[in-house]
């Protein structure tokens, strides 16, 4: 898997919340038995208007934002259905990077990103970065104003840098496991194969129906 | 402390905790479909690499097969080069493969608990979202990404965080014609589409109990739609005499049903069991629910009016007007007004037999209204056996309704089922996601009655109000 540490792009903002997977990538889209292709494809529905050709109204299509690879969107991104091939459109439109902000319901923290997406994201070198939802807001008025805005992405120190005239730092939270695995491009089938012994020590010793004999 | 049903079955199947954290856990189940693993398998291809524990998964055909008559014809070249890839890809690593015309195929969330696959107590995962409908049985279950896909054939075993848990009971006895849909969108209408994200749901109460495992599957089935991965429900004498019917050809039988079912019964939750969250429904105030929007939180009790935009807790101005544009509803409008073209029953949600007569019920002696197109789609071949021995199909015939055959069909358009743009369909699949059944199609999602009784009405219906036969 390709490694990430440190990024710089062009930042650009989709104004939606609950972006699903089913958007990023449609159905027809998930009849091919590749893993590459996705790319052109990403948003589909949005992207392209019925006869096939770019659509203005759609956000991420401002020419500004051309050569972009950082994404900042709304809460609950990638929910819905755990196809992968969501992150492998998005890494493959030049995607290295989503922000989309957690928010507080009724004294809880709800997550920016759905699991599974998230958890795709991480096996394709996608870094999902999430921040507050002040945070989130001043980074879409950064880009309003600027559109072509750049930024720096530094995984090791978490930190998101904006370039002038929006000078602005961001500090982000991340797991261990998945800094690890991101910095260093790990194979995660590689590293539980290590631990083959101690699978065949669970296996010998279990049955899934009956109890553990203690 | 005691424990939860799901830190039960979570710490049964540690292989090993990790240094970062995260948890080796093992899998006693792998069930597989056309669309998610192909990826996978070239991996194996590609790095010389087995599946550790052939006889521990096993594959269906679902999104892609057509539900006609011809369905063993698949025209689209891109579907039937799928199709044809896992059987090939079954063949060669020695997976068990129900395929098109067996009488075992289904939608794989259908076959695993119709085959006693789906057990009490079990890890099982599947590439597919909608896995979390195992859980009914008391297993932990839920879909992970092709990556991983591959991580459990390679390795029998799942890198895993361990979610948190969220207790959700259901108390009260639900009014006339409401059913566990209706539960379960009114849940995801309450927490919203994120609610659950990071934990996995134990659904509880008496009215949980009370449900049939068809009916709880329903529930199940649609935890993902409020984030979580996993719903569980805890085993008790309704799921062992479902696990114990027969034509289960891979459950456990005589001594050894016995003896799981003893070891089953020390997983239910114990008394002073803690969870992270809690939430208490009262089933006796739940309307029978439909959604209006773009997402399953989107949904309202069928007597309310579509929300105003502003009005809405949770959900931006441009969230709302995006939804009711693409939708073509204005705000205040009811949907008892609003006329549906298509009319689908099918889908991993409700597509099982208990389903199929809650629909007959509504049809026997009806026709459908002459602008909608009726589709009944059943979940496996089995359920389509078992509605024929019961003589359902003549009745959704003589309602001028179409008796299909087994698949994924209208949930997303990835086979010739689809709704075409701005058809709109009272549905009882899980997503409304724009595009899912088709582009610009509009999904509505309730249970099957309503979906039955909108055939009939040629538009959006109370079902409370629907006449006694």
């Amino acid at each position: 898997m390709e490694s990430f540490s440190t990024h710089t792009g062009i930042v650009a903002t989709l104004n939606r919340s609950n972006v699903d997977t089913d958007q990023i990538i449609p159905k027809q889209f998930l009849k091919s038995i590749q893993r590459t292709g996705y790319g052109p494809n990403a948003f589909f529905d949005w992207r392209y208007t019925d006869d096939g050709k770019p659509n203005t109204d759609f956000e991420l299509n401002d020419p500004r934002f051309a050569g972009r690879s950082i994404l900042a969107t709304r809460n609950n991104f990638g929910c819905g259905s755990s196809r992968e091939h969501a992150v492998w459109a998005l890494v493959q439109d030049g995607y290295r990077v989503i922000i989309a902000p957690w928010k507080e319901v009724n004294g809880e923290r709800v997550p920016g990103f759905a699991d599974i997406f998230r958890s795709n994201a991480t096996k394709n070198g996608l870094l999902t970065v999430e921040l507050s939802e002040e945070e989130i807001e001043q980074i879409f008025s950064a880009v309003a104003s600027n559109l072509g805005q750049v930024a720096t992405v530094d995984l090791p120190s978490q930190k998101i840098t904006f370039q002038e005239p929006n000078a602005l730092v961001f500090g982000f939270d991340i797991d261990k496991g998945s800094k690890e695995r991101l910095l260093e491009g790990l194979d995660d089938i590689a590293l539980t194969l290590q631990y083959e012994e101690d699978i065949t020590r669970f296996e010998t010793s279990y049955d899934p129906y009956i109890p553990v004999e203690s | 402390m005691g424990k939860t049903l799901f830190q039960k079955v979570w710490e049964r199947h540690v292989v090993r905790e990790l240094a970062d954290g995260s948890t080796l856990l093992y899998i006693d189940r792998h069930l597989v479909h056309e669309v998610t693993s192909p990826q996978a398998f070239e991996g194996l291809r590609l790095s010389g690499r087995k599946i550790r524990r052939p006889e521990l998964t096993f594959s269906t055909m679902d999104h892609n097969v057509p539900t006609t008559e011809d369905r063993m014809d698949i025209k689209d070249p891109v579907s039937r080069a799928q199709v044809e890839a896992l059987s090939q890809n079954c063949e060669d690593y020695g997976v068990t493969l129900f395929k098109i015309g067996d009488r075992r195929q289904g939608i794989v969330h259908m076959i695993g608990p119709e085959l006693g696959l789906t057990l009490p107590g079990m890890t099982i995962v599947c590439g597919d979202s909608h896995t979390s409908t195992h859980g009914a049985f008391g297993a932990l279950a839920f879909g992970i990404g092709t990556s991983e896909v591959e991580h459990v054939l390679v390795t029998q075993t799942l890198n895993q965080r361990k979610p948190r848990t969220y207790k959700v009971e259901f108390t009260g006895t639900p009014g006339p014609r409401i059913f566990s849909k209706d539960f379960v969108l009114k849940l995801i209408g309450t927490i919203g589409t994120a609610g659950g994200t990071g934990h996995v749901f134990e659904y509880c109460g008496e009215a949980v109990s009370a449900l049939s495992m068809e009916a709880r599957m329903s529930i199940c089935n649609m935890s993902i739609e409020a984030g979580a991965r996993a719903g569980m429900i805890a085993p008790d004498e309704t799921t062992y005499a479902y696990i114990a019917a027969e034509n289960r050809p891979y459950a456990p039988k005589g001594d050894q049903l016995d003896r799981a079912i003893a070891y089953w019964k020390t997983l239910p939750s114990d008394d002073d069991a803690a969870y992270d969250r809690t939430l208490t429904i009262d089933t006796s105030r739940i309307a029978p629910q439909v959604t209006w929007g773009n997402n399953p939180g989107m949904v309202i009790d069928i007597d309310q009016p579509i929300p105003e935009p502003d009005s809405l807790a949770g959900y931006s101005r441009a969230d709302v007007e995006n939804a009711l544009a693409y939708m073509g509803l204005a705000p205040g409008t009811f949907l008892t007004d609003v006329p549906v073209d298509v009319v689908f029953i099918g889908s991993c949600t409700n597509a099982r037999i208990e389903d199929l007569r809650l629909v007959a019920e509504i049809l026997k002696g009806r026709k459908k209204a002459d602008h909608v197109q009726l589709l009944i789609v059943p979940g496996s071949q089995q359920v389509r056996e078992q509605a024929e021995a019961e003589g359902l199909p003549e009745i959704f015939k003589a309602a001028g309704g179409e008796w299909r055959y087994a698949g994924c069909s209208m949930c997303l358009g990835m086979n010739p089922d689809q709704l075409r743009p701005q058809q709109r369909c009272a549905s009882t699949s899980n997503r409304n996601f724009e595009g899912r059944q088709g582009k610009g199609g509009r999904t509505h999602l309730v249970s099957p009655q309503m979906a039955a009784a909108a055939a009939v009405a040629g538009k959006f219906f109370d079902i409370r109000k629907w006449p006694e036969t």
